[in-house]
């Protein structure tokens, strides 16, 4: 668009000007303001709104309005009468004007899905008491205290780690095969907060678990959706040495990169991706992907906005409920990774695996005894909650966002 | 000797250039190129996704002044885009590409929210706003200033060193981002002094941007009257028109230069006032949204009258609101509406050249 204009007003600037004027016209200005009522218990009466970052076209969205859809049919809501998407709404007032104008339009629950929303998801909010408003990766929901406001995520660190396991079963391979003789693992991050942080570790502690010599570099590119970026910060990472490549960034740049090399003859560097499956941009070299399943916390708020129910402050589900997965493995996966990957997935539903188990990393050589897991005076160290509890880091306990943000031994941020 | 048109060799189209079209002519002309664009861009609508042109204009519509509530959003954001036109105005008459509006929107911001949050907590809110616009209008003309003096003293291309203005105040504004975050890490700011809503407009008559439409339109009268009837908006056509007119009649060229662009940097400074205290009460390197370009649209359509900007204004925002309704009502990807706008800004455009030169067709006998 900026371009097209960009053309437009190089065409504008050669045509010759002559001075003219004219009247001004004032703005139409129609309509009327509706309130919203309470929350009824009637399908076919409920509405339920959602704004996005994005489109379908950017899979971290695609897979929320999957999750959504999936819940609005499963409850019985018609998703092309009574389900209104919000698209492309950026972390600015936008976002507050989509859920006030949601509000008008008469959703019984409104959703937003990116961290930036959270503070004009929270003044709506405040602004519509009888309207249910829930945010998806933020953390303010806890010390808000606004009873129809929640947020929501998912153990996603638990499928992290699984697919930590399946890139480690693929460097074991390429080590043993002797092509290989660094185990070096490459990680292309969004932003150096919690979120990323909890992700690439929980990641890194999959693969240790298969390969305990392996080490890891990070690089973020300061953006969640930037296809360029994520595939030059992959391509970095692929000339240095990495046999993986993970992500946490939303877009194919990573996987697009590492099939790239593949196909220029690199025949040692594998892709972990995120949201999607990546096998259709990446088919030799995808392996699998961590993935959210969103449609388990959207059926459980929108069935309690229905019922007219409580919020809680949090929803977080893990694999016990079914909240968390990984992609179909790729064809290169190596021989053996489905039956470790079933092993982890059960030890961690029955409770014997613990993914930030304190006796498998280490902080700056020493074992860690505490951490808190929540700021609560807002200036950016965590203060309150212990979450080394029996052993391991409760991430996701306190709060549904992540909160894990020790920087581990074994893994370097390169910028 | 009756040989034909043809033998003679005529071209078949002749274009000739126009002189004096009047203005009723003119209007006529950029009226019917309005009713082209439409009739093309719903041709491509009804070919693409088989939906009736007339009831996706009503849904865009709707989106753009539905209800009161969608009308103010409309009208908020079509005054911001006013501020910057306005802005440029002067710059462009002047013959003077700032390409900058975009940095210059920044600096005012990153002043503006600089002040919500360090002085939020310790000014009344009347003098809290008046400071807050102070900062941004200093901030805004230094920015402008600066390619203005290397124009004046220097010569050097005002086209590429306003824009690159822009990312140095790009890179400063990540750079406020990353200080002010919250979590830290995140680049997100937030919603700034949420709860004491300190250095947000005031609501007046229980509308939250009556202040924006006031301070906007009144820069735009301002405009148009400095523009129009005072010595230094005469002096500003002379350079425009020419430069060696303008130093023959004894105007300091310089002086023009670095007073105007102090000037349209500074009113860029106070839409970023405006986007910051006045709508989104955040910053971020998104702030300035690409207004800082499409208004030199909106300027240069208007030719520099601050009156029918606020015409093209409106019309840009109406697309654009009317986009995010129509990608969410009939599940179209808001690249449409980016069509539509752009065979809308294309006829109109291509109007222009209509308006300027006149076309006629080969006779048959000559």
């Amino acid at each position: 668009m900026k371009k097209f204009l960009a053309l437009l007003l190089a065409g504008l600037m050669t045509v010759s000007l002559a001075a003219c004027g004219g009247p001004a016209a004032p703005a139409a200005n129609s309509g009327s303001a509706s309130a919203s009522g309470a929350a009824s218990t009637a399908a076919s009466d409920f509405k339920v709104g959602a704004i996005l970052i994005g489109d379908e076209n950017e899979g971290y969205t695609f897979a929320h309005m999957e999750g959504i859809k999936a819940a609005c049919e499963t409850l019985g809501i018609n998703t092309d009468t009574n389900l209104i998407f919000k698209y492309t709404i950026g972390e600015s007032e936008a976002c507050y004007d989509a859920a006030v104008d949601l509000a008008e339009q008469g959703c019984n629950v409104i959703f937003a899905n990116s961290f930036g929303h959270e503070t004009y998801i929270i003044q709506a909010a405040q602004e519509y008491p009888d309207i249910y408003f829930a945010h998806a990766t933020g953390t303010h929901a806890k010390t808000e205290g606004l009873s129809n406001f929640c947020n929501f995520f998912d153990n996603i660190y638990e499928a992290r780690y699984i697919s930590g396991i399946v890139a480690g079963m693929k460097l074991k391979e390429v080590m043993d095969s002797g092509a290989v003789t660094d185990p070096y693992v490459g990680y292309v991050g969004a932003y150096p907060y919690a979120e990323v942080v909890s992700g690439y570790t929980a990641f890194f502690l999959g693969i240790k678990s298969i390969v305990p010599t392996a080490h890891m570099d990070v690089t973020y590119t300061n953006s969640w959706f930037d296809i360029t970026a994520e595939g030059e910060a992959a391509n970095s990472l692929i000339s240095r040495g990495c046999v993986i490549i993970g992500q946490h960034a939303d877009s194919t740049g990573a996987p697009s990169a590492v099939q790239a090399a593949h196909d220029k003859g690199n025949a040692n560097v594998f892709s972990v991706g995120y949201n999607v499956d990546m096998l259709s941009v990446a088919p030799d070299v995808a392996l699998t992907s961590p993935q959210n399943n969103w449609e388990v916390p959207y059926e459980e708020i929108i069935k309690t906005a229905m019922d007219g129910g409580t919020l809680e402050t949090d929803y977080c589900n893990g694999y016990a409920e079914n909240g968390v997965m990984i992609s179909t493995l790729g064809s290169a996966c190596a021989p053996g990774t489905q039956e470790a990957v079933d092993a982890a997935i059960a030890a961690i539903k029955d409770g014997s695996l613990h993914v930030f188990d304190t006796a498998n990393f280490t902080v700056g050589g020493q074992p860690v005894t505490n951490a808190f897991a929540t700021d609560t005076d807002g200036d950016f160290t965590n203060d309150a909650d212990e979450a080394i509890i029996d052993g391991y880091y409760h991430e996701s306990y306190f709060q549904s966002a992540p909160s894990f943000s020790l920087r581990i031994d074994g893994i370097t941020e390169l910028n | 000797m009756s040989n034909s048109a043809v033998e003679r060799g005529e071209p078949l189209i002749h274009v000739s250039k126009r002189v004096g079209i009047a203005q009723s002519k003119a209007w006529a002309i950029r009226g019917a190129a309005l009713v082209l664009a439409l009739m093309i861009s719903g041709l491509v609508i009804f070919s693409i996704v088989h939906l009736s042109p007339l009831k996706v204009y009503g849904a865009m519509f709707e989106g753009a002044f539905g209800t009161s509530r969608r009308a103010w959003v409309t009208i908020r954001d079509a005054m911001m885009m006013l501020c910057v036109a306005v802005g440029l105005a002067p710059a462009f008459k002047m013959r003077f590409w700032n390409i900058g509006a975009e940095g210059q929107i920044l600096v005012g911001a990153i002043a503006t929210a600089a002040c919500m949050i360090y002085l939020g907590n310790s000014l009344p809110t009347p003098a809290l706003l008046a400071v807050m616009m102070v900062v941004s209008v200093i901030a805004g003309g230094v920015w402008g200033l600066i390619p203005g003096v290397f124009k004046a003293r220097w010569g050097t291309n005002e086209t590429l060193f306003t824009l690159m203005m822009n990312y140095v105040a790009i890179q400063l504004t990540s750079f406020a981002v990353s200080k002010w975050e919250t979590p830290i890490g995140s680049n997100s700011v937030g919603i700034i002094n949420q709860k004491s809503n300190a250095g947000w407009f005031p609501p007046i008559f229980g509308q939250a941007y009556t202040l924006n439409v006031v301070i906007v339109l009144t820069l735009a009268v301002l405009m148009y009257v400095y523009l129009k009837y005072s010595k230094q908006g005469y002096e500003i056509s002379v350079v425009g028109d020419s430069e060696n007119t303008a130093r023959y009649a004894g105007i300091s060229v310089r002086k023009v230069y670095i007073r105007t662009m102090f000037l349209s940097g500074a009113i860029c400074g106070i839409a970023g006032f405006l986007a910051v205290s006045g709508s989104s009460h955040t910053i971020s390197v998104d702030t300035a949204g690409g207004r800082g370009f499409t208004a030199i649209i909106v300027a240069w359509l208007a030719k520099f009258n601050t009156f029918v900007m606020i015409l093209f204004s409106f019309l840009l925002m109406f697309l654009e609101k009317g986009a995010v309704e129509i990608a969410s009502r009939y599940n179209l990807n808001s690249f449409v509406s980016d069509i539509i706008t752009g065979i809308l800004l294309f006829c109109i455009l291509g109007s222009e050249f209509f308006i300027n030169y006149k076309v006629s067709f080969r006779r048959k006998h000559s």
